[in-house]
This record gives structure tokens, sequence and C-alpha cells, in this order.
């Protein structure tokens, strides 16, 4: 299976990840050999397999609904790019 | 001092023979004296020292561990408090991690001394040590060489003697390859085993952290520290920890050896068929039988790990995002271009052509295709081995198809790395723990030998490792620098 410059364009802007676009064509080669490596997992039946989510089959495990965490705001956005007031910064979303 | 064990260290420091202050500026003097081998991202001379000085207050009042004023490195994939962590990429250049990860805690209350964070292939996707935005680590070995990956810089430094041991993770072979290459002991414990709380996520359902260290028995020494019960970690496993130096002396008579003939097919180098051959002989002469077994899904395993292992790196590396913390490009026009230029500046190439290949394979109409066949896959790959086991008490094979490779000779082809980790992937596909331990060398080169066995079995796994290296001396060699 091979994909081409514009469904790598697509996958780009799916996953939010800026690509220079003189590489967009050799994401696609590498992007097209790992399809091809893949499909060879069809030569498996996996018929009434069941789908293997965790490698021990254990559930999720569950904890009471309280609060657990102090509060580290302050803390926590010392390293953040940009803060004012206690608040992430982003460009303006609504005008 | 560099090539003692811990056993040794920890005796030398308890009759005064030396003082850990000592121990830890003799490490320091060491990573100062072998810069080229790149193997430290970032060095905590102050906080080494001083951690010193505590640890040696500790013996001094008697109230020491096993650990206590021994010099040890992190992968730089563990949230250090107040230091620098990386995880090899320029989007984490300036993340000063705001706590500790559960594994680094453990440590520091056990009295190790961290000498600083080590180098290793961006997000820990990678198996040569190059995808490093902080340049690639040269094998103590042969400089020209690769010393494996993902956590290349624990490897290297453990073999060159510029830390006691290391921490590793491992995703698909990341403790395992290196350890092969630099010619260390490595172990990869049951996924579970070892909180995951603090180490940066690349693939939850498959990344392991664990030791890297001279010996089975220092790694024994390690894993007491680092596994356990974590309730920060939702998927710790919930399973009492043994004693894992208490088993380390039991002989091997009875023990039951499977070699999948899948893993000494073609592809793997004669070399290292020749080296493991006489290992397993050693293995006969400590009693054990070889059994030859078949796990006939293991030929997919690598288009399952990758299906698998890019799906959840995707997800997990959406939290880069340019505003919370880790790099942000400069005047974003609108929020969706800080999105987009922060990720395509921060993110180098294998990271980014793992996230497009996750996210491709999550997308609508491809999901069951991908993700939902290689979870299917990945249940018989795990069926295998319960059978293989059922059979045997743990299973040998290669570590690697070749020993260490040359600085760039696969970087241009990411389908030949891939397919390099053949051996050592579909083990954390089935959760199961598994150690690479020195078994020889090829061309001046180490060779690793794997030895895998069922979930929790890590104390078995470093008995079987243990008695090996009480027969051998593979892993007492060092390279000369």
């Amino acid at each position: 299976m091979s994909l081409t410059a514009d469904d790598v364009n697509k996958i780009a802007h799916l996953a939010r990840l800026g690509i220079d676009k003189q590489d967009i064509g050799s994401y696609a080669k590498d992007l097209s050999g790992m399809l091809d490596l893949m499909t060879q997992m069809g030569d498996i039946d996996t018929a009434d397999v069941e789908p293997m989510a965790h490698p021990l089959d254990q559930v999720q495990r569950l904890r009471s609904d309280v609060v657990t965490e102090a509060d580290q705001r302050t803390h926590f956005q010392a390293i953040a790019p940009q803060v004012e007031d206690g608040l992430y910064l982003v460009p303006k979303v609504i005008e | 001092m560099h090539s003692k064990t811990i056993r040794q260290l920890a005796q030398g420091l308890r009759s005064g023979d030396f003082s850990s202050v000592e121990l830890t500026q003799h490490f320091l003097q060491r990573i100062q004296q072998y810069p080229e081998l790149n193997a430290y991202i970032t060095i905590t001379e102050d906080s080494a020292i001083q951690a010193a000085q505590a640890a040696d207050e500790r013996l001094a009042t008697g109230d020491a561990g096993s650990l206590t004023g021994i010099p040890i490195a992190h992968k730089d994939i563990f949230c250090t408090l107040g230091v620098k962590t990386s995880c090899g990429s320029k989007m984490l250049a300036n993340f000063i991690a705001p706590y500790n990860a559960t594994v680094v805690e453990k440590f520091n209350q056990a009295g190790a001394v961290t000498l600083g964070k080590v180098n290793m292939d961006e997000f820990a996707m990678g198996s040569s040590n190059e995808t490093s935005f902080y340049s690639p680590v040269r094998n103590p070995w042969d400089t020209q060489t690769v010393p494996g990956g993902s956590s290349g810089g624990s490897a290297a430094a453990v073999a060159a003697g510029l830390a006691v041991a290391a921490t590793g993770t491992d995703t698909g072979g990341s403790i395992r390859q290196p350890a092969a290459f630099c010619g260390i002991t490595g172990l990869k414990p049951t996924y579970g085993r070892v909180s995951r709380y603090g180490m940066i996520a690349y693939a939850s359902s498959l990344d392991q952290g664990g030791p890297m260290t001279r010996s089975a028995e220092d790694a024994a020494i390690l894993l007491q520290t680092m596994a356990g019960f974590d309730v920060k970690d939702s998927t710790s496993a919930d399973v009492a920890v043994p004693d894992y130096l208490e088993g380390l002396d039991q002989p091997l008579a009875g023990l039951k050896i499977g070699l999948p003939k899948e893993f000494f097919a073609e592809g793997l180098d004669n070399s290292i068929a020749s080296v493991l051959e006489t290992a397993l002989a050693e293995y006969q002469k400590l009693g054990a039988e070889l059994v030859d077994i078949s796990m006939p899904n293991l030929k997919v395993a690598i288009p399952t790990y990758y299906v698998i292992a890019c799906a959840e790196s995707s997800a997990n590396l959406s939290r880069y995002d340019g505003v919370r913390f880790g790099h942000r490009c400069e005047n974003p026009a609108d929020l969706a271009d800080l999105y987009t230029r922060s990720r395509g500046e921060g993110f180098g190439k294998e990271v980014k052509r793992r996230i497009l290949m996750g996210t491709y394979a999550l997308s609508a109409g491809y999901y069951d295709a991908y993700y939902l066949k290689a979870q299917k896959v990945r249940r018989l790959i795990s069926q295998d081995f319960q059978q293989a086991l059922a059979q045997v008490d743990v299973i040998m094979s290669p570590v690697t198809p070749t020993t260490a490779f040359g600085i760039g000779a696969k970087m241009d082809d990411p389908i030949a790395m891939y397919l390099a980790d053949i051996y050592t992937i579909a083990i954390n596909l089935a959760g199961l723990p598994a150690m690479s331990i020195p078994a020889g060398f090829s061309g001046g080169l180490p060779v690793g030998l794997q030895i895998i066995g069922n979930h929790f079995a890590e104390d078995r796994l470093l008995n079987i490792a243990h008695q090996y290296q009480q027969a051998t001396d593979w892993h007492k060699q060092t390279p000369k620098l």
C-alpha cells in the first residue's frame, strides 16, 4: 500500500504536526514501507480472537472519587511557556 | 573503583576503604574524562556530592541499605524534581521536571547517589541512540559503532564505568538491545512490575522500566528497590515483591530451556549463533535441558508492535502542544498554528514518523484493519508464549541478529532499523520479563543472550543469569577506553 503526499498532509493535519514541505515525499515513502510491513498481519487468521489491550488482561483499577492531589498550580505553571494571573495563555480563540 | 560490583562497593563503604563522596567524585571525574561517549545529557554534580555526603552520614550511623552511597544514573525519561528531563528531545529541552518519578523517589530514599541523566533516543523511539536531539552516544567497545537504543546512554555509561548502574526503559527492546551491544546485564521486568509514574510515556501498554548493571546480582539489588505496587500508576501490578537476592544461588539442575526455532533461523548472524551455542552448552553443564519449541506467530511481531506502539505514541504525544510545558513556537498566528508549529519544531524525524503512522492507524476507516487487527494478533503472540512456557521453565534466544552496527549505517532506512528488534519486541507484546546477559564476543564486540520467563518470574531469571555468571566471566570484561 502506498501513501501519497496528499495523504501525508491529511494525516499531519489530524495530528496537528508541522512537516516541512521538502520532507513530505520522504515521509510518504517511509510510511508506505511501514504499511507494507503491516500487511503481513493479514496472513494471520484472527477470527474469534479477542483483542488484547493489556498484556496481563487486567482491567482498569478504580479509586474513590476524592481529591488526592494538593494544589500546585504555581509550581506547575513555573515551567509553562506563557501564563498570566494563573491562566495559560494561547492566541485569541474567540473574537 | 569503577569496575567493582555493588556488593563490593557497599562493603568498601562500610569498612571505610572509601567514602561515598570519594566514590562519587571518582565517577564524576570519569564522566569528565570521556565526553566523546556522550553518555550524559545532564550531570548533576552538586546534588550528587550532597547526596553522597548524606549517604556517608547514614553509613556512619548504620542506617544504610545496599544502595546507600552508590552512584547511579537515570535515563533522561525519568522525571527528576528540579532537574532537566529532556527525554532526548528538543521538545523538552527546557523542561525542568516539577516532581520525581516513583523510581527516582525510591532510589533517593534508598540513599543512592544520582550522577546525572543519561542520553537516549528521542522519546525512546530508536534502536541506536542516533535519534537523540543531544547527538548520538558512542559504544565504548568501538566508538564508531552505536551503543544500541533507546537506553543507549545507560548502557554506555555502565559499560564504560561512568556509573555503577543505571535505570533504563524497555518498550520493544530498549533495555535488552543496548545491554547486548555494550556487554552489560539488562532486565526488562514484567509489565506493571515497576511503576511508570513519572516515566515519560511512549507506548503505555508496553513501557516498562528496569535495571541496567554489570551483573545479575547488581540487577537483583536494583530491582529490589525499583519494583512494587504504586497507586500513582493505574496499571501497576499489585503483586508481592519477592527477595530477589535470596534465590540467586539455587542450582539449575533440571531447568528446562526452550529454544524457539523461529529465533534461531535465517537472519541470525553466524558468529552470534555460535556464541549462543557455547552459552547454551554452558547451561547444559549447569544441569539444564534444552528443548526445541515453536511459536508460529512470532513472525508478525514486528508489524504488530509498530501498529500498537505508534498508535499509543500518537495519543501519548498529543500532550505536547506548546501550552503547558515544553517547546513553544515564536509568534503563533492562531491556536492551530501554535499546536502545529510547536510540534513540528519540537519533534525529530523518527518521532514524527511514528506519530503519523499511529494517527493513520487510528483514523476513521483504518482502525479495524490496523489497530484492532494488531490487538488480536497480540493475543495470539501472547498465547504462543504461554503454550511454550507450559512446556519449559524459560526461553532463551539471541537479543540481536548482529553485534553493534556502525553509526549512520541504518539511519536512512527506518524499516531496516525496525527489523533489528526481531528478537526483543514480542516479549513486550506479551508483557513478559526478559534479560540480556553478556555471553561472549564476535569481532571484538559483545554478544548478548536473552532469557525470557513467565509473568513475575524475575527472581527465576536473575537466578539463571547469576548461575551463568558464576561459571563464566563474560560480564566482567570491560572495554579499553
